[in-house]
């Protein structure tokens, strides 16, 4: 990993805690922020490996004791409270849209974008999220859906588009993901 | 814009090492999920502020702001549960997360970030093996740090630029003229970083590692 790629990973990671700063609004036991719109964008702009660490950077951030999540919650307790799940999915999320936006470069458009997003922003997080909603609070999995899932649907469908809208001015304009390299080991 | 969660106190709690500290919470958080009776999660609600107030000297509030912000939560949490299963299991699980929060709340505001950064780097030291090198997570902390005020500062720039002309577009439209372009000067300037970097000898070979010859 050069320099450069730890300067992009860190830029990242900042990103997902300036959107912490957005209001979030509150639904039930998880709110709905604007930082998995960050997670996103982190696994379009940067790709598989690059945004995972960002991800787990911020996460990192977060867990050292700063007030980064959205509604200046920070330090250890999210990690083991309701939200819990989420966080830990978050990292995997960029690192899917990271993965399927490589595969995808040669024919990104803002239609595939969103759909790669809705894959890993909303089905890889909803997959971990509800779960261990489930668990931390004992709930049964129809409350557990009902409030861990339901209720973010429309902003997430929303924050994939405006994810992969950015992700494709920036392909365009000052691509950071390289084209998949066929020659092996060639770095 | 960031409150600090650190309290300072000199307490006891505060001296111990971060390590010890975060050791410590893993293993409640073990205890009260393998032993799930609420005589255990009462002992260990009570042991947790006995230790964060009467230990630490830690500000009622403090601790208050994080139990107020799960309030409804733990509310919603009992009713469901009195309503499905019973009110002891409900108060059980209630306790938990509460003891773990607070639990969590009582590290981080007896432990510096420097602290947890140190411990950070520690715990990434088994990255040599594998030829990482871990005083990079610490470059890679201090980096996103500095970012965070620039970002601000960027977008700031650029809402005052489209204001003097006239007025930000909103909606949809925003996103390609305002926050892509800024992304893109935000990448541009995370390259003239890593540039600066490498030019002060960020990407050497640390001195230490044996060289072959």
């Amino acid at each position: 990993m050069k320099t450069r790629d730890l300067a992009y990973v860190a830029l990242f990671a900042a990103v997902i805690a300036v959107l912490g700063t957005i209001p979030a609004i509150p639904v039930g036991p998880v709110p709905i922020t604007a930082q998995t719109l960050g997670v996103m964008l982190a696994g379009a702009v940067l790709g598989a490996r690059r945004g995972f660490l960002a991800v787990l950077l911020f996460l990192v951030l977060v867990a050292l004791g700063l007030p980064l999540l959205a509604s200046g919650a920070g330090g250890l307790a999210p990690f083991v409270g309701t939200t819990a799940g989420y966080l830990y999915s978050w990292p995997v999320a960029a690192f899917v849209i990271g993965w399927l936006t490589e595969r995808a470069w040669d024919r990104y458009n803002v239609l595939r974008g969103t759909l790669i997003n809705v894959v890993g922003g909303i089905v890889v997080i909803y997959a971990v999220g509800v779960p261990v909603l489930k668990a931390v609070a004992g709930l049964s999995w129809t409350a557990a859906v009902t409030g861990g899932a339901l209720p973010f649907i429309p902003g997430d469908l929303f924050k994939a588009f405006v994810a992969a809208a950015i992700a494709d001015v920036v392909r365009r304009s000052y691509p950071v993901i390289e084209r998949p390299r066929r020659a092996a080991g060639a770095r | 814009m960031t409150l600090p969660l650190y309290v300072p106190v000199a307490s006891p709690v505060h001296r111990l090492s971060a390590g010890v500290k975060l050791l410590c919470l893993a293993a409640l958080a073990v205890l009260l999920f393998a032993r799930p009776t609420l005589t255990v999660a009462g002992a260990a609600l009570v042991g947790t502020l006995a230790v964060g107030l009467g230990v630490a000297r830690l500000p009622v509030a403090v601790l208050a702001r994080q139990a107020w912000a799960l309030r409804w939560f733990l509310l919603a949490l009992l009713v469901v549960h009195a309503l499905t299963t019973d009110v002891a299991s409900g108060a059980h699980t209630v306790l938990r997360l509460l003891t773990l929060v607070l639990a969590a709340a009582v590290v981080t505001a007896t432990t510096r970030v420097t602290e947890m950064v140190a411990v950070v780097e520690r715990l990434c030291a088994p990255l040599r093996l594998v030829g990482g090198r871990p005083q990079r997570v610490g470059l890679l902390i201090a980096m996103a740090l500095r970012f965070i005020p620039v970002l601000v500062e960027r977008a700031d720039r650029i809402r005052a630029a489209q204001a003097a002309r006239g007025g930000a577009p909103r909606g949809v439209r925003a996103l390609r003229t305002t926050v892509a372009p800024l992304l893109v000067q935000l990448l541009q300037m995370a390259h003239d970083v890593s540039e600066a970097l490498d030019a002060r000898g960020a990407d050497d070979v640390p001195a230490h590692r044996p060289r072959r010859t």
